[in-house]
């Protein structure tokens, strides 16, 4: 309990410092403090106040039996050092048994996971990842086609304790087991299924194709202007760059390629696979082309009147939404004016 | 150098390939047989590959008695370990070496697939040429069918021609029975359940070509070695007007169109939609 350092580190910040957390972002302060950030937590953290406290290094204020202590704690805490658990409970022993104070600390990581899986997600947690990103903190693929593509961390579930967190690699669009087992004890829902995709998402101009190492020396976004030809809502270029023809592995035996019809031949390929002209992927054109040959007559009649708009409109997208309804009172119809407003 | 031979130096190295096989990031190697390695069939044309060749092969074979500086003895220590790996990429693919390689892979030696949906599966060690000194050693999964960096950068630094093109291709030749059951379990991105348009209609795509396949397979009676019930083609067939098959895990019932559109506005509110996140 010295005041050895001059800054008092907060629990936010030395949670993230702990060995097997570097892929956590730090949650602003402001972000947590809104209790709409909140809602709904309160019932899947148990100790909740107790827990947001922790996290906000916040003194509890309970029971009134001790509010003489509490002034002495407040500066005890400021000029406190704060360095992780132990500090900590010493210095709360004698309004918490130490016990409490356990349920207490896994109460406010699972908290702060939870909260960092919806921060991730908002503008400044993503800029605050994307920063994190370029600085290479998420590792890279391992598939050998890749590149060493950075990636992404996410989980398999927003639901906590079902699975650890996982690498999404934006190349190859798979997830991957992180190498060092230390990560082997970070829960997935912490980082939750949508933040990979939305990153993407939110972040359009990112050079895919550049591997970690150059990445980090060279922020890499991709040249304005640079063949911008855009696909179903990305950069063609940036549609999983680490597959198609030449990145599919091809099994040979002394020179000669395995035979697909082989009881050993290669069937994955289509996982690793892309069209080499990335515009038959365009389905919404085709559709709208020469339209009704594969799909059925209520789809192709809404896609009629909107030709080429699929190439990037996003005011179109809508307007789009707002007429549908109108035209065949799909279950979506509600969700999306819902997502709209 | 006879005239070398000293009492004192001849148990100098007692097993080198012993010593060599159980050195930090030499787990890969298997002990090559004695018998191999002296039948002089089995060393066609590496003697112009290995410099000191015939002082690394008494080396790795036990018999080296040669009294020399110890620059010497690096630079054939170098060769011997280099004539051992191309050796092993020989050894390897006969009966014997399958069979000794078949075990470290059952004990997962090599380590274990990185893919999440490949469930831990053991990989096998590759290379990506079979001449000397061009590409690390990689490993290959035989249920993804996809080749990997190994993990530690003591092995990515084996030349992967001690290993070969062709090994873990002729292990499944050999053992088709250890063939992995193929799955079409796979990622697929997600953005609050929405799939991501991009990636579903890259997904799409993949899954018609993987029915192709499925169904040209069957039309030849091989069997396709997915472990998923057959009738997921079957069904295909008959549906084969609709749209193309959803994923299997599908969690919302979106048809294509809906998808595209959630996914365009996704893509437009991208900036606006986490400031709003609850």
């Amino acid at each position: 309990m010295s005041t050895s350092s001059g800054i008092p580190e907060s629990w936010i910040s030395s949670f993230c410092s702990l060995l097997g957390h570097e892929y956590f972002a730090e949650v602003s302060e402001e972000f947590i403090e809104d209790d709409f950030n909140l809602t709904g937590l309160q019932t899947q953290v148990a100790m909740y106040k107790e827990a947001l406290e922790m996290i906000l290094d916040v003194e509890p204020e309970d029971d009134d039996d001790d509010e003489e202590e509490e002034e002495e704690e407040d500066e005890d805490v400021s000029g406190d050092a704060r360095d992780g658990v132990t500090g900590r409970g010493e210095r709360r022993h004698h309004s918490r048994i130490a016990s409490d104070l356990s349920v207490i600390e896994s109460s406010a990581e699972m908290l702060y996971g939870l909260i960092h899986q919806r921060y991730i997600c908002s503008r400044a947690g993503i800029q605050q990842m994307s920063e994190k990103y370029d600085l290479g903190h998420f590792g890279m693929c391992p598939r050998t086609n890749c590149n060493q593509t950075r990636t992404l961390p996410v989980g398999l579930s927003d639901i906590p304790g079902e699975d650890t967190v996982k690498l999404f690699c934006p190349s190859c669009l798979d997830v991957y087991v992180p190498p060092n087992s230390r990560f082997q004890t970070v829960d997935g829902a912490f980082f939750g299924r949508t933040f990979g995709a939305l990153f993407l998402l939110t972040f359009p101009e990112y050079d895919l194709s550049r591997s970690a190492g150059e990445n980090a020396t060279n922020l890499a976004r991709l040249p304005p202007g640079d063949d911008g030809s855009m696909l179903n809502g990305m950069h063609a270029r940036n549609i999983a760059p680490g597959l198609g023809p030449g990145k599919i592995y091809e099994p040979r035996i002394y020179g000669f390629r395995v035979s697909e019809v082989a009881r050993s031949g290669p069937r994955m390929k289509w996982l690793r696979d892309k069209p080499a002209d990335m515009s038959v992927l365009d389905e919404a054109r085709h559709l709208a082309e020469g339209h009704g040959d594969s799909d059925d007559d209520d789809e192709s009649m809404s896609l009629q009147g909107r030709p080429i708009a699929r190439r990037r409109a996003p005011g179109n997208a809508r307007l789009r939404q707002q007429q549908r309804p109108a035209r065949n009172g799909s279950p979506m119809a509600v969700e999306s004016t819902m997502n709209g407003a | 150098m006879d005239d070398y031979v000293s009492e004192s130096d001849s148990d100098y190295t007692s097993y080198w390939r012993d010593w060599f096989i159980s050195s930090r990031g030499n787990e890969y190697f298997c002990e090559i047989d004695e018998e191999y390695l002296t039948d002089r069939f089995n060393l066609t044309g590496l003697n112009t590959e290995v410099q000191y060749y015939q002082y690394a092969l008494d080396l790795v074979t036990d018999v080296f008695d040669l009294d020399c500086e110890d620059e010497m003895r690096e630079s054939i220590e170098k060769s011997a370990r280099h004539l051992y790996g191309l050796v092993h990429a020989r050894y390897i693919v006969t009966t014997r070496g399958l069979a000794k390689m078949l075990e470290k892979y059952k004990k997962s030696d090599f380590g274990k697939c990185p893919r999440v949906q490949c469930h831990s599966h053991p990989l096998l060690p590759m290379g990506l040429s079979d001449v000397p000194a061009s590409k690390p050693v990689k490993l290959w999964c035989a249920r993804c069918e996809d080749v990997y960096n190994p993990k530690s950068s003591r092995h990515a630094a084996i030349d992967g021609a001690y290993f070969g093109t062709s090994f873990h291709n002729i292990l499944f030749q050999v053992y088709p029975a250890l063939i992995p059951a193929k799955s079409v379990e796979r990622y697929v991105p997600r953005v609050y359940g929405f799939k991501v348009h991009a990636a579903a209609a890259l997904v799409r795509w993949q899954h018609s070509k993987r029915d192709d396949m499925r169904r040209r397979l069957r039309k030849m009676e091989v069997e396709s070695g997915f472990k998923d019930a057959e009738d997921d083609v079957e069904e295909d067939d008959d549906e084969e007007e609709d749209e193309p098959e959803e994923d299997e895990d599908a969690v919302v019932g979106l048809d294509a169109y809906e998808e595209r559109q959630v996914a365009g506005y996704i893509e437009a509110g991208g900036g606006q939609q986490p400031g709003t996140v609850a």
